[in-house]
């Protein structure tokens, strides 16, 4: 494999019809790192992608591989690899032909492109496949032969289109594991995009939220999760009640009800805030422990290894607790505390 | 046997013994005319240097056409679906222009542009001050060249189509693995288009191997298979005449068998979704001449079209050595409406067309619905008998059934037909048939199975389910094969020559009769009444569809 480079997007723009689908985005993906670009459909991550690869020219800003500009370079001359959200492999060729077509492109002699087209299945998992039909593939084999594909050709940057959006929930989390592990034993510079969370946190190094064609914050995926840098963060990320609060820098002052609780705080906004209550941050307390709210317990859903309660603390608080405790019934009266410090809080 | 499949039989019996009678059975008295003496017709045939030579050139100007219009075509759908530049949606517009004219109207229109005396060839011979024209127009060339003109159409179409279900993320997995345009085109594009290119290409050979009015016109001393058939049923040589009809259709289902194969091989499920970007062609030079070559394209679409329009003007006898016809008159148009005598081949046309038509609707109904929606013994039959029409070139047909229907004889299932009305609608009902069939086996395809028994099992009877769900769930293909059906009994030439009578003939037998008399006006009068027609049963045939998709969105609205 070839030296890993990084990739920095500039202030990268995209209107359409007087609309801003990507709005100055600026990132950058350090060398052998896996960013995953996560956002709503409509949020402007594939056109994102899409200007990475080359395939939609953006209307301003730039992109760079290391500190070279290449944002008039066509998709053909950029040295990425792709993988396409349905794979996009030519279904005319076999799966060893899909591999090495890179390398013909490259003018590699059939001999060595051969050799390594097998070695890239192997890397896959996929060594026995190379004269098989692309028809014969599972959604899985598919992915992994779009993948083989794509890294055969020693990418500068590998981009991926929502590469798991097509596989059923079990294979899909055994895929997330082993993209995550051949993209990190490879080291190669990667740009992930998706929906899903959970797919983004699971395979990728950091992670960025788009929202309406704006970069919303980038961080590790516990910084989103934890440290929300806004409502609509903390919003899109993982489920939360937002609460109203007051923060002092220190220490955010939760009321509810009746009763005011105050914990460590983690953010920058001040004064009136919304404190973040994480379902797994919050927990059912024993009566008569310190800082608890009262509650009934509105609905009850078992989930394997915990419980999501529902628990509605006052007229307008409901919140959502997950806890391996499964005796509180629909109905009870139980008590919340809030678990981890600091609380994340938000400005309104 | 249940009540369900005594229903199907009870269908599917009659249908498939009345299509049996009505395709195969024709083509069987043909085969059989061929062993009449023995093996003489045989020996006969293969030792005419004629017929051989006829064979051969059919098969050139066969391929000949294919090759044109695939050259013209698939470039054609590239420019118009993958590139942006002036002119594109005029040249779009009329892409599809030569498909309006019924196949002798072209030849006419050829004939008064191009033909030695023609408007263009004169233009030419002026130009150059030359003394006698620079062309004579008749032999294989122009058979080619109307050919390419009309036939391109299919190509474009085709390969338009799979472009719009082909699936770009491949081009631009292709091009993001450092593939350049050639070699995305060479191993990518091209590659997955072959079954487009490959049924438009079969479309084309077929349509050639039956195109009888070019040669008919323009052949001068060239000889073809389907021209060949119609002088051997002249000349009384009718034993003759069976071998060239069988030897023609033969040829025909072999190419289809051949190329069905190597579609089937080369065909390939797109897993993405289609999309269609142009991409404005941005070099100043390339957009130049991709605008100079629409606006050209675009003048040499309409002249046929233009020409019949002005000639049609003209008045008869007076347009000899002018470059163009020095008189123009409504005249023409007058006598078709005023003139008994002209104005029965109208009237023939349109009552032929609408009986076979007709007679389309009801018959495909029936059968597509037993091929798509039942499963009964007969099915893999009833299809076959449905396509076979299609197979066999037109003059094929129309001997077929000259030989079958020329006398009464009802214990050998004959009747007599030759000589009457009734032979041209049937011929035309017959030609008629993989159309309507094929494009209502299209719609109900589309339908989902179990809404039938859901019907059912909600208490509808047969009509009432017939009627609010599959009658509906078959109309766009109804209406679709309708139309085509209609336009090419308007137009059809090829089984009317074989076939007519004086009282029944069409509008296309008499255009042949006023060019022989050289009234030019009134044959291009004529000419642009059935291209009028054409267009009409076209946009009635739209509107019909849009107005019924209106009528049900607001009721469902």
């Amino acid at each position: 494999m070839r030296t890993p480079s990084s990739l920095t997007l500039d202030a990268l723009t995209r209107r359409f019809s007087d609309r801003n689908v990507v709005d100055a985005v600026s990132l950058t993906v350090p060398a052998g790192q896996l960013l995953a670009l996560v956002g709503a459909s409509g949020s402007g991550k594939t056109t994102t992608l899409r200007m990475v690869a080359g395939y939609e020219t953006p209307d301003s800003g730039r992109v760079l591989i290391d500190d070279t500009d290449i944002t008039g370079t066509p998709p053909q001359s950029r040295d990425f690899g792709m993988v396409f959200q349905h794979y996009a492999l030519f279904p005319h060729l076999r799966v060893g032909e899909n591999v090495a077509f890179g390398l013909e492109a490259r003018g590699v002699n059939k001999p060595d492109r051969e050799r390594r087209a097998l070695d890239a299945l192997t890397t896959v998992g996929l060594a026995n496949a190379a004269q098989r039909t692309v028809q014969s593939l599972s959604g899985g084999e598919q992915q992994r032969v779009a993948l083989a594909r794509a890294l055969v050709i020693e990418p500068r940057v590998l981009l991926l289109d929502e590469p798991l959006s097509n596989l059923d929930p079990t294979l899909r989390r055994d895929m997330r594991d082993e993209l995550r592990a051949t993209l990190h034993r490879l080291g190669v510079t990667a740009l992930f995009v998706t929906h899903d969370q959970e797919d983004a946190f699971a395979v990728a190094d950091r992670v960025a939220l788009l929202a309406n064609g704006k970069l919303l914050q980038a961080g590790t995926p516990e910084e989103l999760y934890d440290a929300p840098a806004s409502r609509a963060v903390a919003s899109f990320i993982g489920h939360a009640a937002l609460v109203p609060a007051s923060n002092d820098g220190a220490r955010v002052s939760i009321a509810i009800g009746n009763t005011t609780h105050a914990f460590a705080a983690h953010g920058t906004a001040r004064g009136n805030v919304l404190a973040v209550l994480r379902p797994d941050a919050l927990a059912l307390a024993r009566d008569g422990a310190p800082r608890t709210w009262k509650g009934t317990v509105t609905s009850r859903r078992f989930a394997g290894g915990h419980v999501a309660y529902h628990v509605r603390l006052d007229d307008r608080t409901t919140v959502e607790v997950v806890s391996t405790d499964r005796g509180a019934a629909e109905g009870s009266t139980v008590s919340v505390t809030i678990a981890r410090e600091p609380v994340a809080v938000v400005a309104p | 046997m249940s009540d369900r499949s005594r229903g199907t039989w009870l269908l599917a019996g009659p249908l498939l013994a009345l299509l049996a009678w009505l395709v195969v059975f024709p083509n069987i008295q043909v085969i059989a005319g061929t062993f009449a003496h023995g093996l003489d017709s045989w020996r006969e045939f293969l030792a005419s240097p004629g017929d051989r030579e006829a064979l051969r050139t059919t098969l050139v100007i066969s391929i000949g056409s294919v090759l044109a219009a695939t050259a013209i075509g698939v470039p054609l759908a590239f420019l118009l679906t993958r590139f942006d530049f002036p002119g594109r949606r005029a040249l779009g517009a009329v892409a599809t222009l030569p498909n309006a004219l019924p196949p002798l109207v072209g030849v006419v229109a050829f004939l008064f542009l191009y033909g030695e005396s023609g408007v263009v060839t004169r233009s030419v011979q002026h130009l150059l001050g030359l003394e006698h024209a620079p062309w004579t127009f008749t032999g294989i060339w122009p058979i080619l060249v109307i050919h390419a003109y009309t036939m391109y159409v299919y190509v474009y179409l085709f390969v338009a189509a799979g472009l719009e279900r082909y699936d770009s993320s491949l081009d631009e997995a292709a091009a993001g693995l450092g593939a350049g345009r050639a070699l995305r085109l060479r191993r990518i594009t091209l590659p997955l288009l072959t079954p487009s290119i490959a049924g438009a290409m079969l479309l084309v050979f077929m349509s050639s191997l039956a195109s009888f009015s070019a040669p008919y016109v323009f052949g001068g001393g060239v000889r073809v298979m389907s021209t060949q058939i119609l002088a051997s049923k002249l000349n009384g040589a009718m034993g003759l005449a069976y071998v060239e009809t069988t030897v023609l259709a033969l040829t025909a289902v072999a190419a289809l068998v051949l190329l069905r194969w190597f579609e089937r091989r080369r065909s390939y499920a797109m897993t993405g979704k289609g999309r269609v970007s142009r991409a404005p062609i941005v070099s100043r030079g390339a957009r130049t001449a991709a605008a100079v070559t629409a606006v050209i394209a675009v003048a040499l679409l309409l002249l046929p079209h233009a020409m019949l329009v002005l000639v049609a003007f003209a008045r008869d006898g007076v347009w000899t050595t002018q470059l163009l016809p020095p008189e123009y008159t409504l005249d023409n148009f007058a006598r078709l409406a005023r003139d008994t005598q002209l104005w029965i081949p109208i009237r023939n046309t349109i009552n032929m067309t609408v009986l076979a038509t007709a007679a389309n609707i009801v018959v495909c109904f029936a059968a597509a619905y037993l091929i798509v929606l039942r499963k009964f013994r007969g099915r893999r039959a009833l299809e076959l008998l449905v396509i076979l029409p299609w197979a066999i070139p037109a003059t094929a047909i129309a001997l077929g059934l000259a030989s079958t229907f020329n006398r009464n004889d009802p214990l050998a299932a004959r009747v007599l037909l030759v000589g009457t009305f009734w032979i041209l609608p049937l011929a035309y009902f017959i030609r008629g048939v993989p159309l309507v069939a094929n494009a209502i086996q299209g719609s109900l395809a589309q339908m989902d199975p179990s809404l039938e028994d859901a019907a059912r099992g909600l208490g509808a009877n047969w009509w009432l389910t017939l009627r609010h769900v599959i009658f509906p769930a078959a109309r766009p293909g109804l209406i679709a094969g309708a139309m085509l059906t209609a336009i090419m009994g308007i137009g059809e030439f090829v089984a009317s020559v074989v076939l007519y009578t004086h009282s029944n003939r069409p509008v296309s037998i008499e255009i042949l009769a006023q060019l022989r008399d050289l009234s030019f006006g009134t044959a291009a009068a004529y000419s642009v009444v059935l291209i009028v027609m054409v267009l009409a049963i076209t946009l009635g045939a739209r509107r019909w569809e849009s107005k019924l998709v209106r009528a049900e969105t607001a009721v469902l609205g």
